[in-house]
């Protein structure tokens, strides 16, 4: 028996099974949402109307400690009056398994089209916010957070 | 440990007639996202509350529709215009069909 051989031969299924290890280790373990996810969501609820720049005060912090529980404060400018208020708002997370995150519907009646909760976030990712106003015209934000400890609980 | 989801509301009880006052709600709830995977590896299924709405005097002020990103326990604060003397209206919608709901006067002087 050529020893050599069999040594060879055992540290080679040894590499094989520990490259095997590591790359099902490696494999994600679920999908996730991309920024084309979040564009369809959009285009499913507004279809290829472009929405345009300022209005909306999207507050998330720089760097979430915990990917359980990011806070999320959305504010959108507007008199809010029976003939312009703001009819609805979106948020996305670009990075979550599933893009959408929350829709908000003001009235009137709010006096203020501002809206706080909280979100879990699975990994470092951009936030975007959709607000369509009462005349049909939409607004759009966007926001990096940097999650240290993700939050999908997996 | 399966406690009733608890409600708790914080509203001032008393506004003056144009005043904006913020109200800010909170709801015992696991919100079970379904993306976790228990110890056996099977995937524990989606069971959230998926929507919250507050009206006043019968009338809609102010709706969300929670998705399984929102965390669990879920907070909600939003801003109401006083005008009118009456009573909030607050439910929260579980996925399983389940409502619970809290109410809160407003006196508005």
């Amino acid at each position: 028996m050529n020893l050599k051989t069999v040594e060879t031969t055992r540290r080679e299924t040894l590499t094989l099974a520990a490259i095997a290890g590591l790359a099902a280790f490696l494999a994600p373990k679920m999908s996730f949402a991309d920024e084309n996810a979040v564009a369809a969501e959009i285009k499913k609820l507004y279809g290829d109307k472009k929405p345009g720049s300022g209005k909306i005060k999207l507050d998330v912090p720089e760097i979430a400690e915990n990917g359980l529980v990011v806070p999320v404060n959305v504010e959108v400018e507007s008199p809010m009056t029976d003939k312009d208020y703001v009819k609805a708002v979106h948020v996305f997370a670009d990075g979550n398994p599933l893009p959408g995150v929350v829709t908000y519907k003001f009235t009137p009646a709010c006096g203020k089209a501002s809206a706080s909760t909280r979100m879990r976030l699975a990994q470092t990712q951009n936030i975007v916010c959709v607000a369509e106003m009462s005349d049909g015209s939409l607004y759009m934000a966007k926001s990096n957070v940097k999650v240290t400890i993700g939050g999908c609980g997996g | 440990m399966a406690n009733a989801p608890t409600p708790r509301v914080r509203v001032p009880a008393t506004a003056k007639a144009g005043e904006l006052i913020e109200i800010k709600t909170l709801i015992s709830h696991e919100m079970e996202s379904g993306q976790r995977k228990d110890s056996s590896g099977k995937v524990v299924p989606r069971k959230i509350i998926n929507k919250f709405s507050a009206t006043f005097n019968g009338k809609p002020v102010f709706e969300a529709d929670w998705n399984p990103a929102i965390s669990a326990n879920p907070y909600q604060s939003f801003f109401y215009k006083a005008a009118e003397t009456g009573e909030f209206t607050f439910t929260w919608k579980d996925d399983d069909g389940s409502e619970y709901t809290a109410k809160n006067k407003l006196t508005v002087g």
